[in-house]
């Protein structure tokens, strides 16, 4: 037994070895994916996806999709992205925030795509432009927002469409407003109660392995991965707990609106 | 078959007509020296280049091209880098032993590369055991190695030490084995006989059947572990050991463990195509006196030079596409494969000599 297996590796193994050889033969020939970079500026191919420079597209009509939220100004963990913005008055006399410059400095971007993954309105992106290197520091301080250059103007969608059903509801609210309104407070109720409940469970699951986090951690109080987890899960049970108190009150105040 | 030796006793004749006989030797000491250093010097930094390119062909790559075409002064400009760098002596080493250790790897692997067969009449050491004296004179730069790993007083440096001496001392087992296994075939252990009998009658590895191509696969993979070479490069193991037995060198004193790396593996190859593929003899087959006289025109160190370089084809292709070994897998594969397998390829060619089956 012993010797036939003695064999079998020694063959086994000198099959394997070939394999690995036959490999490595064929690789020698293939193609190589070097590429000589500042010689063939021109063609070189960049991956769509790699992360050169942070752009904002601009339509044919100079406009970009930034509401100056600056969403990913706060996302930002290198304090990359300044959103400068103002206060105007819409046409229809509403205020609204408005993109004044966009300032990206390149020398501090670590290319985590953090922002890009938050804004809202996909207004940012990379772009694969890899020739970042320039000559002075401020030249890293890009304008991404071009001159003169303004944010979409959306189609008024729901906004136009939710006037429309009401509309058509209307109707029916006329005809019975009381037993209308009774209903909607109703069905109010009932959704709260039931909101109020799932969140109850939520709130003792969470406690549950909040426990059970706390008994492991305890029993090893040296691993602090094990403390963190408990940490974790403690903060949870109290923010899920305080979240179904809240929806209990909720569900009691409609269900008094009912009655 | 251009004979070398006509111009080496022609030299030696014109310069005993000028001087007396002990300048002679000595003039043509310096000279021989002088010979070989260059051929090493080159011959490290062809091994180098050959084996960046190499590499970077298996991984994908295109490997060095920015210095010189296709990166040809690449090399030049590491030698140079490496000769002008700062020599650090440590605190708390073994001075004397430290400075010793490279010269004692690099006059081994010297002197091993003096007996390589260049030519018909080119050779630089020759005697009835040259075999012999080729294992011998190989040993000493296991003890280069183990004092190195001694002198540096460094835990890498000792461990990478240590496994070399376990690993070349039981690879030499088998280099041995096979090399007595080829000299049954010989039937002599000059090289210059071994290559004049292939110049005559055909290679040995075809005229020794089976046996004798099993014995070249022994001999280089035995050859590979005592270069230190991947996938038995765990005496400096980089990703364990930092460098292993050379962690504390630096400069020249590197530098001359890198050449005798290479080097070695030159050898290694060199030792391989002059046993196995008939060193500078050509490539006959007897009865075909036309084609053999074709063969016979392109001058032996081509030939030479063009075997070496297909073993070292083979040996870094092999080197290129096995991992790292660990010491017991090492120590197992010696043990309990290569030496019952060239034991038993001693016996086989024993047999197959006395009874005449061999060309
Ligand atoms: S990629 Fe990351 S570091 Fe760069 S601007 Fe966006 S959030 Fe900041
Ligand atoms: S780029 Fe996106 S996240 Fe940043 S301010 Fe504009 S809309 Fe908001």
């Amino acid at each position: 037994m012993a010797n036939t297996s003695y064999f079998a590796g020694l063959i086994g193994g000198i099959k394997s070895l070939c394999t690995g050889l036959g490999v490595t033969f064929r690789e020698l020939w293939t193609p190589k994916i070097t590429e000589r970079y500042p010689e063939n500026r021109k063609e070189n191919h960049i991956p769509e996806r790699f992360r050169g420079t942070l752009v904002m597209p601009h339509n044919e009509n100079n406009e970009h999709k930034c509401i100056g939220c600056g969403i990913c100004q706060m996302q930002c963990p290198n304090g990359t992205i300044k959103v400068e913005t103002k206060m105007v008055e819409t046409a229809d006399g509403k205020k609204k925030k408005q993109l004044v410059r966009y300032v990206y400095d390149h020398g501090c971007c670590m290319y985590c795509m953090l922002c890009t993954r938050a804004c809202p309105q996909g207004a940012i992106e990379f772009s694969p432009e890899y020739e970042g290197a320039v000559f002075a520091r401020e030249s890293l301080f890009k304008v991404l927002n071009q001159p003169g250059s303004k944010c979409v103007e959306k189609p008024a969608r729901p906004a136009a469409a939710k006037p429309a059903a009401a509309t058509e509801g209307a109707k029916p609210a006329v005809a019975q407003p009381q037993t209308a309104d009774a209903d909607a407070a109703k069905a109010k109720a009932e959704k709260m109660a039931a909101a109020a409940k799932k969140a109850a469970e939520n709130a003792a699951a969470a406690r549950a392995a909040a426990n059970e986090a706390k008994a492991a951690a305890e029993a090893n109080a040296a691993d602090t991965a094990l403390q963190e987890a408990w940490k974790e899960a403690e903060a949870k049970a109290l923010k899920l707990e305080t979240a179904a108190k809240n929806f209990a009150q909720k569900a009691a105040e409609a269900a008094a609106d009912v009655k | 078959m251009f004979d070398f030796s006509v111009f080496t006793s022609w030299l030696d004749a014109a310069l005993l007509s000028v001087m007396p006989g002990w300048l002679t030797i000595l003039v043509e000491c310096v000279l021989v020296a002088l010979g070989i250093i260059t051929l090493y010097a080159i011959f490290a930094m062809v091994m180098i280049y050959v084996e960046r390119k190499f590499c970077a062909f298996v991984q994908c790559r295109l490997g060095p091209d920015r210095v010189g075409p296709w990166g040809t002064i690449q090399v030049v400009c590491d030698v140079l880098k490496m000769l002008t760098k700062e020599i650090v002596s440590l605190r708390k080493t073994d001075r004397f032993l430290h400075a010793l250790a490279p010269f004692l790897v690099v006059t081994a692997s010297m002197t091993t590369f003096a007996c390589l067969p260049w030519n018909k009449g080119a050779q630089i050491l020759d005697f009835n055991v040259g075999v012999f004296f080729f294992l011998a004179i190989g040993s000493i730069g296991v003890v280069g190695i183990l004092l190195a790993g001694w002198s540096a007083n460094n835990k890498y440096s000792l461990i990478g030490a240590m496994r070399a001496g376990a690993q070349i001392i039981s690879y030499e087992l088998s280099i041995g084995m096979v090399m007595l296994t080829m000299i049954c075939l010989t039937g002599t252990m000059s090289f210059s006989e071994i290559c004049q009998n292939q110049a005559e009658g055909g290679w040995y590895i075809f005229r020794g059947h089976f046996v004798a191509l099993a014995a070249f696969i022994v001999y280089l993979i035995a050859g590979n572990a005592e270069c230190n070479r991947g996938p038995f490069d765990l005496p400096e193991s980089e990703s364990e050991l930092t460098a292993g037995y050379h962690t504390e060198y630096s400069g020249m004193d590197f530098g001359f463990y890198y050449l005798a790396e290479y080097l070695n593996l030159f050898i290694c190859a060199g030792m391989a195509s002059t046993i196995f593929l008939g060193g500078w003899a050509p490539f006959v087959i007897p009865g075909l006196d036309g084609f053999n006289e074709v063969m016979a025109i392109i001058p032996g160190f081509v030939w030479f030079l063009v075997k070496v370089f297909f073993v070292l084809f083979l040996l870094l292709w092999e080197r290129w596409t096995f991992p790292r070994l660990r010491i017991d897998q090492i120590l197992t594969l010696e043990w309990k494969y290569l030496i019952p397998i060239s034991m038993l390829l001693l016996v086989l060619m024993a047999l197959c000599v006395s009874l005449g089956l061999t060309f």
